[in-house]
Order: structure tokens, then sequence, then C-alpha cells
């Protein structure tokens, strides 16, 4: 599904090297968690994955079913599945929820040359997803996630991704500002989510998450780097003995 | 005995005497504002409320032809369809033949147009536009919505077209009656100006929407005035689209005279290379516990837009609750947006705010929608619909933000990529 290798990347404004040789494979359908502490490269990792112009790839490639995708838009990476849930979801004044939700379903749709979807299945689709993550339909007559609270906008960006089908989801700290409940519900959506043909690439700070989406394989970030790949019992080793201690043996 | 000290006339002041005199009717009542033309000249950009547009440049350069008269006889009526369905619509030069809805009432006045007072504080001892206006022999029309009337439908005026669109028009709203009113500038393909002046009477407890649509051709110069009185407890809403025009001035200026009136002023500039779009406007509170709010938004693709706004709290007026806002987007280097917002406070119990805003469109926003599949040019036009689409959301009428997205949309589509 995605090959990164040896990604070397910079803030194209400043110059300044944050993803020093990135190694990660992700397989079809695998779960795949980075963490890693403040300032690793995490965020980073996953706007450049989405194609974030701020950042500027120096070296090395992203492979995603094994072509690179450094040169594609990030409208023409969404509509080959790719999909970047927010750690901050921005919120749009003037952008009706329900018009951006099926602009962008469309014209993904558009993109992959299926045709467009009619407002009756539209809206079909919308109130079933909304009502798997508990989602209360005012919320969606509302401009995009104004007003919403952390927890809401969270949900509001599972409720996108499960309406556009991804086959590569990249969550960037989905977990921060959750508390348990909303943890399980985001949890739960993802979850359901889960099939062969879909991966995900789990960003967080904290083991915690990782009870509730249980991944196949844990990597350490630091300093730019993957330093250490092991299965969910590495994010429990994370857990005990901080990063600090891995990272040293690491080096 | 005092000196005048006469500035040479440029080519556009000597233009302008000629076209007035060329109007031909009424010409002894028009006489004083021409002659009052013809002595104070147009203004200088030292005119405060002339700085950032410079009337004797702009008009300059559209009446410099001889063409200029000869092209005004020639420009013909256009058959319109009214912004809003179900419309009355008024004929400026005609009010008395309007089918209006019971409780209106129309009227041609015979008297001349009003322009010895100056409601722009800024401007010079004779109000530019309304001395224009009478000199080039508005017709002058009364509307009066009788007391109580709660009008179903808008009323739409259009003045004249070609020579006449000079319109001086008094609209008075009684007591607790309820009005739209739509004010639509439309054709006008020549470079010789059209101006129209309105008096609108808000009475007390009543509540009036008035629209002006702006959709001008790109030789034509327009020159408009809103002078608003509103009484106590009354509502006063604007909505301001200019999304045409070669060159348009529009002033509105509020007198907000009885206690617990509210002021609501949106308005959408679209601009485009070679256009000069100018909203100045003056929130005039003299009495305590009135409220206003005024927003626009301005969406810049060349040209030069401006926008001048003040707000004026007298000594008495204790509680007053006013808000200004101005943001460009400007989605070029080519055009250029002037804004200057005001305060001029002499009570100590108000709340007053401004604030200018421009830049481009947000990067995040922009990201953020392209990572959910939507296109750049796609993203950009929805962004750029948004950032208008918030103020005319605020007008909570359906059938009225249709009209107006419309409007809106159709600008967008033609000069958005």
């Amino acid at each position: 599904m995605l090959e990164i290798k040896n990604l070397h990347a910079r803030v194209a404004d400043e110059g300044t090297e944050i993803l020093r040789g990135v190694d990660l494979t992700v397989n079809d359908g695998e779960i795949a968690a980075i963490m890693g502490p403040n300032g690793s490269g995490k965020s980073t990792l996953s706007y450049i994955l989405a194609g974030r112009e701020d950042y500027e790839v120096t070296e090395g490639d992203i492979l995603y079913n094994g072509e690179s995708i450094l040169e594609m838009e990030p409208d023409e990476r969404a509509a080959s599945g790719l999909f970047l849930a927010f750690q901050y979801p921005l919120e749009i004044p003037g952008v009706a929820t329900m018009t951006f939700l099926k602009t962008a379903l469309n014209a993904q749709r558009k993109a992959r040359d299926e045709d467009e979807l009619t407002t009756p299945e539209f809206m079909r689709r919308v109130k079933a997803a909304a009502g798997d993550l508990k989602i209360n339909p005012e919320m969606l007559k509302r401009p995009l996630n104004v007003g919403f609270s952390g927890g809401e906008k969270k949900r509001a960006e599972i409720l996108q991704m499960a309406l556009l089908e991804p086959k590569l989801c990249v969550m960037d700290e989905t977990d921060s500002g959750l508390d348990i409940d909303a943890l399980k519900i985001v949890a739960d959506g993802v979850n359901a989510l889960r099939s062969p043909e879909r991966s995900f690439l789990v960003i967080t700070h904290y083991q915690r998450l990782l009870d509730y989406i249980v991944p196949d394989t844990v990597h350490v970030l630091s300093n730019g780097r993957i330093v250490k790949t092991g299965d969910k019992d590495l994010a429990l080793q994370l857990e005990r003995e901080g990063y600090s201690q891995i990272i040293e043996e690491a080096a | 005995m005092s000196v005048t000290e006469l500035r040479p006339r440029t080519p556009a002041e000597t233009r302008l005497i000629q076209l007035a005199e060329a109007q031909g009717e009424n010409e002894n009542a028009r006489r004083p504002a021409i002659e009052a033309l013809r002595r104070e000249g147009l203004p200088t950009r030292k005119v405060e409320a002339w700085h950032y547009t410079d009337l004797r440049q702009l008009m300059g350069k559209r009446l410099g032809s001889d063409d200029a008269v000869e092209a005004l006889r020639e420009s013909g009526e256009t058959l319109l369809e009214p912004l809003l369905q179900g419309s009355a619509v008024v004929d400026l030069d005609a009010p008395e033949a309007a089918h209006l809805p019971n409780g209106v009432t129309g009227s041609a006045s015979a008297g001349e147009a009003d322009w010895k007072t100056t409601p722009n504080r800024l401007d010079r001892s004779i109000d530019t536009v309304r001395a224009m206006n009478a000199a080039f022999g508005a017709a002058s029309a009364t509307i009066d919505v009788a007391a109580g009337t709660h009008l179903d439908h808008a009323l739409e005026l259009r003045p004249a077209t070609g020579l006449k669109s000079h319109a001086f028009t008094t609209v008075t709203i009684g007591e607790k009656a309820e009005a739209t009113i739509v004010e639509r500038l439309d054709g006008g393909t020549t470079g010789a100006p059209s101006t129209g002046v309105n008096m609108l009477h808000v009475g007390a407890g009543a509540n009036v929407l008035w629209i002006v649509d702006q959709e001008k051709g790109l030789d034509s110069s327009h020159l408009g005035q809103l002078s608003v009185r509103l009484e106590a407890d009354s509502v006063f809403r604007l909505f301001v689209l200019n999304a045409g025009g070669g060159f348009v001035r529009y002033e509105v200026h509020t007198d907000v005279v009885g206690e617990g009136a509210d002021v609501q002023i949106r308005g959408v500039n679209l601009l485009h290379a070679g256009q000069h779009v100018d909203v100045t406007t003056t929130l005039n509170h003299t009495v305590a516990h009135t409220t206003a709010t005024e927003t626009f938004r301005n969406v810049v693709t060349g040209g030069h837009g401006v926008f001048q706004g003040i707000i004026k709290v007298a000594r008495g007026a204790q509680k007053t609750d006013a808000k200004m806002a101005c943001n460009s987007l400007l989605l070029s280097d080519e055009g250029d947006f002037s804004a200057k917002p005001e305060l001029e406070i002499f009570a100590d119990d108000v709340q007053c705010g401004h604030g200018a805003t421009a830049g481009e469109i947000d990067a995040d926003h922009l990201f953020y929608l392209m990572s959910r599949g939507i296109p750049g040019d796609q993203a950009r036009a929805l962004l750029i619909k948004a950032f208008v689409a918030e103020v005319v959301e605020e007008l909570e009428v359906e059938a009225i933000e249709d009209a107006l997205e419309t409007r809106i949309e159709a600008w967008l589509e033609a000069n958005i990529r």
C-alpha cells in the first residue's frame, strides 16, 4: 500500500530539515502506529503524505501502490484513496457542511470516472454514517466545523473518512482533545472501516488510543527517523518506560 | 466681499457642465445647481470625502470625448426581470404609472431636487453627488408606504436609462410599516454619469430592507446616495451589491434620531480590472440606545475599491453600540482596496469598534478542501463564495439570499477563472 523510502523533507520557507531519512512500509489492511515525542516530525510526515505545499521533499520517495505521489496535488492524492484526518480540523465559515461533503464526494467520484451521487443517495449515506458516529444532524447544518467542539470536530473527520471510503487513512493525533467516551466512538468508527483493502497510519503520542484501535505494527519516530519498529507491545513499553529510554537504546 | 479663487477648469469639469446644460428641460430650476458646479468644480483629493476617489481624474477619463452626448441619446431601454419575484416595479421617471400594492402611493413631485443640504459631512460646502443630481435635472419621485402596511412583495425602483438617468427619490415608510425596496441600477454603457439620490424616512417601529443591486455596464459612471432618517424603534437594513460599473460611488448616510433604532448594513463589492468602486458611509447616532452593525466584503481581481466608513456618536448618544468591518479578499496584484474606517465619539458610555482586513485565500483552508479531493480551482471558488455568502446569509430571508447569490455566482463564474 505505502512505501516511504529514505524520505528527507524540510520546511519550504526556512529550510529546517524535519524528516531525515524515514523508511516505512504499510501493507494492505495493516494498521501501523507511529509514536514519538513532540517535534519528532509526526505531523510533518502526515502533511507531506497529504501533499501540503509548505514542505519540500529533498530526498527519497513516497510510493503509494507502487507509484510515487510526490508530484501529485492534494486533491489527486485524495481521489486516489488517501485521506488525512487532521489533528486540528479547520473551521471554514460560509461553507455549509453538507455542500462540502457532497462537493468532495462528487469531485472524487468524478476524478475516478464514477457517476455523481444522487441527492437522496448522498443524504442516505450521510445519515447512516452520522448515526454510527452519534453526530447530531443539526451539527451538519452548520458551516464546516464552525462552532464544533474539539470532540465534534474529530468525529466529523471520521464522518468524512467514512463517506469518502479511502484506502489509506492517515490519522494525525485523532485522540488529542477527546474524552474517553468520544475516544471510544471514534475508535469504533475506525474499526468499522477496517478491511483487508484498507490501511491505516495512526499517529499518536499516547498508547491509550491503541487500546481501542489495535495496531499491527508500532514505529517510533524520533528526530525525523524511524528508530524502532515492533508490534503492539512496543507501545506498552513506551508507555512504561517513556520515549527517552527507547530512543537512547536505538541510538 | 468675498474673494473666490477660481481653479482652472479641467476638461472633465467643462464637459460635465456642457452635459448638464444639454439636458434641455427645466433649465431654470437646474440653473443654480449648474452654477454651483461651475463655481466649485469637481472635488479634488484634498476634500476628505473624495480622497480615494479622484472625481476629476475619473470623470476626465470618461467625459473627454465629444461622443458623450450623442452616446447618451442612443442608449436604449432594457427589459429586466425584477431581482425579486413578484416585485412591484416603479419607474422613477413615471412613478404614478406603477401598479402599486395597497397602502403604497407613488407620485412625481414637482419640486426640484434638494441639493442644499450636505449629508456627507466630509464633503465641501456643496454636496457633490446631490449638486450633480440637481444639475442634471433629476426626476423627483415620491413613494409613501402608509403606516402599518406590511408589504408581501418588494418594490423595485428603476431609474430611467440614457439621458434621463438621474433620479431624486423620496421614500417614506410610515409607522410600524414593513417594506423591502430594491434599487436596481443596471444598464448604462456610456461614459456620461448617471446619478441617483434617495431620501428614506423610516417611521417609528417601521422595518425596512433596502437592497442596492448595482450591475451597470463597464463604461458607465454612477454617483448614488442614500440618506436615511430612523425614528424610534425602527429597523433599517441595507444590502449593497456592487457587481458592475466602470466608476461607481455609492454613499450611505444614516441619521439615527429615535431611541431603540437599529441599522444593519451589509455589502459585497466585486471588482475586476478597469473598475473603480467606492462605498462611503456615515452612521450618525444622535440619541441614546441605538445600535448599528456594518460589514462589507470585497472580492478584488483587479481595479480599485474604496470603503470609507465613519461612525459618529453625539454627546448625548449614550449606550450606542456600533460595529463596522471591511474585509477584502485580494486575488490579484493588479487590484487594490483602500479602506478607511473611522470613529468619532463624543459620548462616554458606548461600545463602538471597527476593523479592516485584507488578505488572500487562506492557504490552510485551501489545503483542507483539496485534501478531501476538491480540485484547486473548485476549492478556491468555494472559498471565495463562502467569503461573501457569510454576509448574504445574514439577511435571513431565503428568497432574497437566493436572488443575490445567483447574481454573485454569475459574477464569480465570469470573473474567477
